[in-house]
């Protein structure tokens, strides 16, 4: 197997670069791979947040060749090796060294949603009846890994750098979840709408080509909480009806 | 100790895969103030890894299952080394357990009359795993993680334990690193709970991240707590094998539990060869049979591919060292035969098994609706760990508690799929409650600053280190990795097992002299180098206990002793440092069951 080149991000949130590194291919090699080697071999303090290696956990975000992916999964023979291979810290998060990025503003976002609130248990045996059929949906959502590759390459974050106003596709999705629970009765569309700004959010479908789960963050938990903030807060008939009933 | 950033709290869980944040929970339910100190981020502990299910007896899905049940099958499986308490607990439980987490949020798959699905699973009698198709573990975590950050528990992410805080007779918190910023912390607690997984870094070959380098064994052996069943680490008989990148990557378990089968390179279904007495009556007698069993049959018998994990993955190297293996020395696991059975089966594989199906065909380039996989064993698990109290979990040493892997005696000689979710939450439960009621009779300890001073002392001598003699911390971790899968892996003899005892002497010389470059925050080499102390330690413990245990039983293989042994069917290993600081091994009775739970395997079998 051939040699690869790589262009490694090496910094810290006072500034870096990329330093070139080389080091031997194998047959299924993934990126993750070659930065151990890379570390074992060269750089033995060369900072990366891995776990499971199997795509499973969402430790190693990172931006290959300029695409927000996991390094866990992404096999060397898809990447062309002619040229050198950049790989760099997920950008829409501060950088904390090298391949690790700050991520500590997702987890202070998902505190401040409302938390699941189920219905009393109305089963005889005191559980719930929930049909498959209505929780395939949700089970969709709940696939997500929180790798925050959504979250890196939405533009409102990356680029507007809306923190304060938008929760990004990640905790939309989250929020998707908890609405469609069959179980739960607490109502997060107000605070979606105005806290979580799923306005912002120009359906462009960023997110959903990067997720590695394949959740179809856009049409299947985006759209529906856009409706569901549209029906709620401006929908005209709905709004005069709940004038006159104030009434 | 002011120099250090310190925090107080009555318990300090260390660990948040799934014990660590149940621990957490019920602590803080229970009304005390809880820190829960994790080596990553949160949500990513290897719980996440895990793919079967939950093992519940719930009946949802067979109504003869019941406690009595599970608790047979658990002491069977684990050849009735558990201790029977623990396995008594556990099974009756769990089930409210798993109700719990459908109430907490989790989405279980359903039957047809909207209740907890629960499937098949090696060494159950009955289909017995609530599930999430093959993403239980992250459905559990998810939902844990999800309801915990609501209960006012700090957590501290990125945060590592390299030892802990003593003071007159008790553990009275814990001294750690940010892996940030690379700097010391100090937690004060009344009651410290263990939660920190497995050893299976100590293996080359493993399902285990980074993070399993048995932390928690090794503080608590270092603080004085008994460890026991050392000897018992369960190879998963079926990882990933090739691309070499991948090997060791867990295949689940489930792929046989939906119908998959084991062939070698002549096409031989070779699990029907071999069937141990214990589980003849239990067995399938044809294929057809044990097809009829996956599918629900309930009158039919379990196909041999679902007999205990340590019996398929001695057949599986058997059947390699013969010459029966495939190119890159595993063997063939076949899901894609079920075509022959079901119309849609590339649909139905595809909906049971969508990790498996990614997995493969990302990494591997497989597709398991139409190609076999090649799988060989894997080191997965644990059996043995800090030696707890059944009830409490505490350990030997008063404040200090265990749950999940680091914590023996549910699962004796082997565990069965399924039970170690079920462990984590019914044993994460009672470590939390019984860390905070201890709490809340006990103020916090001022000692243990000599500890510290020392502990921050040998953590920074890495970086001192320099000269012709330094050592790579990564290279003596592949060192030890060879070494212990080549001397104390899946097939055990006296004289391997005493040279790898040499071999650690010499490693831990080794490991005295790495040396780091670069600075404190987040430096993986530095890290690796701090972990090696604990992966030493557990290594031994593991070699020490294997070379006692002169006989051949559930996980652990003597090609010396290949038979069971009478004089070791009630014993346990119990190792301990010794006065003198050498590890000390010692045999204990395996603690003797009441009438009523002998009359209740006894109806069982």
């Amino acid at each position: 197997m051939p040699k690869a080149t790589f262009q490694i991000w090496r910094g810290d949130a006072r500034g870096g670069g990329f330093q070139e590194y080389s080091t031997e291919t194998s047959e299924g090699m993934v990126v993750l791979d070659a930065v151990h080697q890379i570390q074992a071999e060269h750089a033995p303090d060369l900072a990366v947040r891995w776990n499971c290696k199997a795509g499973k956990c969402g430790s190693c975000s990172a931006e290959i060749n300029g695409v927000p992916r996991l390094m866990c999964m992404t096999r060397m023979n898809q990447l062309p090796v002619d040229k050198p291979i950049t790989v760099e810290p997920m950008r829409a998060f501060p950088a904390l060294r090298d391949l690790v990025s700050d991520v500590s503003w997702n987890f202070e976002v998902k505190k401040r949603i409302k938390a699941f609130k189920p219905r009393p248990p109305d089963a005889p045996d005191g559980t719930w009846r929930i049909q498959q059929a209505d929780i395939d949906r949700v089970q969709e959502f709940r696939k997500c890994i929180e790798c925050y590759l959504c979250q890196d390459v939405c533009h409102v974050l990356r680029e507007h750098l809306l923190h304060e106003k938008f929760v990004g596709p990640r905790f939309l999705v989250h929020i998707a979840a908890l609405e469609m629970h069959p179980l739960d009765t607490e109502d997060r569309v107000e605070e979606m709408a105005q806290a979580g700004g799923v306005g912002y959010c120009n359906i462009t479908k960023c997110c959903t080509n990067v997720c590695p789960e394949s959740i179809k963050i856009t049409d299947n938990a985006i759209i529906p909480l856009k409706e569901r903030a549209v029906d709620r807060l401006y929908d005209p008939i709905a709004k005069l009806l709940r004038v006159l009933r104030a009434k | 100790m002011s120099e250090y950033q310190t925090n107080e709290y009555d318990v300090v869980v260390v660990g948040a895969g799934g014990a660590g944040l149940r621990a957490a929970i019920e602590a803080s339910a229970d009304g005390v103030s809880v820190g829960l100190v994790c080596k990553s981020l949160l949500g990513k502990a290897h719980t996440v890894m895990a793919e079967g299910g939950i093992a519940a007896a719930l009946a949802t899905t067979d109504d003869r299952d019941d406690w009595k049940v599970h608790f047979t099958d658990t002491l069977r499986g684990g050849q009735y080394l558990n201790h029977w308490r623990m396995a008594e607990l556990h099974a009756k439980e769990a089930p409210a357990c798993v109700r719990e987490l459908e109430g907490w949020g989790a989405l279980f798959d359903r039957t047809k009359d909207g209740r907890i699905l629960q499937r098949n699973f090696g060494g159950h009698r009955y289909p017995r795993l609530a599930h999430v198709g093959d993403r239980t573990g992250l459905e559990m975590i998810r939902t844990l993680q999800d309801h915990g950050v609501h209960q006012g528990i700090a957590v501290h992410m990125e945060c590592t334990v390299v030892h802990l805080l003593r003071d007159a007779g008790r553990v009275v918190g814990a001294f750690g690193y940010d892996r940030n910023t690379g700097r010391f912390r100090v937690f004060r607690a009344k009651a410290v709970v263990l939660a920190t997984g497995g050893i299976g870094r100590a293996y080359k070959i493993t399902s285990n991240s980074w993070e399993y380098t048995g932390d928690g064994h090794s503080l608590a052996y270092h603080a004085g707590a008994e460890l026991m069943d050392m000897e018992f680490v369960q190879f998963h008989p079926t990882g990933m094998v090739w691309p070499p990148g991948v090997r060791g990557i867990l295949v689940t378990e489930s792929v046989r539990g939906e119908g998959g089968v084991l062939r070698n390179s002549l096409g031989e279904r070779f699990m029907f060869k071999d069937i141990p007495e214990l589980y003849q009556k239990q067995t399938a007698a044809t294929e057809e049979e044990g097809w009829r069993y996956t599918q629900g049959d309930r009158d039919a018998r379990r196909p041999p591919e679902l007999l205990t994990r340590d019996h398929v993955a001695r057949c599986i190297v058997r059947e390699t060292k013969e010459g029966r293996g495939t190119p890159h020395g595993g063997v063939w696991l076949d899901i894609a035969w079920i075509k022959e059975k079901l119309s849609n089966a590339a649909e139905h594989i595809q909906r049971k098994l969508p990790s498996m199906y990614h997995q493969f065909k990302q990494l591997a380039d497989i597709d398991i609706t139409k190609q076999p996989m090649e799988v060989g064993p894997t080191t997965h698990y644990v059996m043995g760990g800090v030696r707890v109290d059944p009830d409490t979990q505490m350990s030997t040493v008063p404040g200090l508690f265990a749950a999940g892997e680091c914590a023996a005696g549910l699962h004796g000689a082997n565990r069965l799929g399924g039970n170690s979710l079920s462990d984590l939450l019914v044993f994460g439960k009672r470590a939390g409650h019984f860390a905070a009621t201890f709490a809340k009779e006990h103020a916090l300890g001022a000692g243990g600053d000599d500890g510290i001073a020392e502990a921050a002392r040998a953590s920074l001598r890495p970086f001192d280190e320099s000269g012709p003699n330094a050592e790579n911390p990564y290279a003596i971790q592949a060192d030890l990795q060879d070494m212990m899968q080549a001397n104390v892996g899946i097939v055990r003899i006296a004289g391997e097992m005493e040279r790898a005892l040499d071999g650690l002497a010499k490693l831990r010389a080794r490991a005295a002299r790495t040396h780091v470059r670069g600075h404190r925050e987040y430096n993986p080499g530095w890290h690796t180098a701090l972990d090696l102390e604990h992966l030493l330690t557990v290594s031994e413990a593991v070699a020490r206990a294997a070379i006692q245990r002169r006989e051949s039983r559930g996980a652990h293989f003597r090609d010396d002793h290949p038979a069971k042994g009478d004089a070791y069917a009630k014993v346990n290993f119990i190792v301990r440092k010794g006065k003198d600081g050498a590890m000390e091994v010692s045999s204990a009775p395996v603690p003797e069951m009441p009438a009523e739970h002998k009359q209740i395997v006894k109806e069982m079998a």
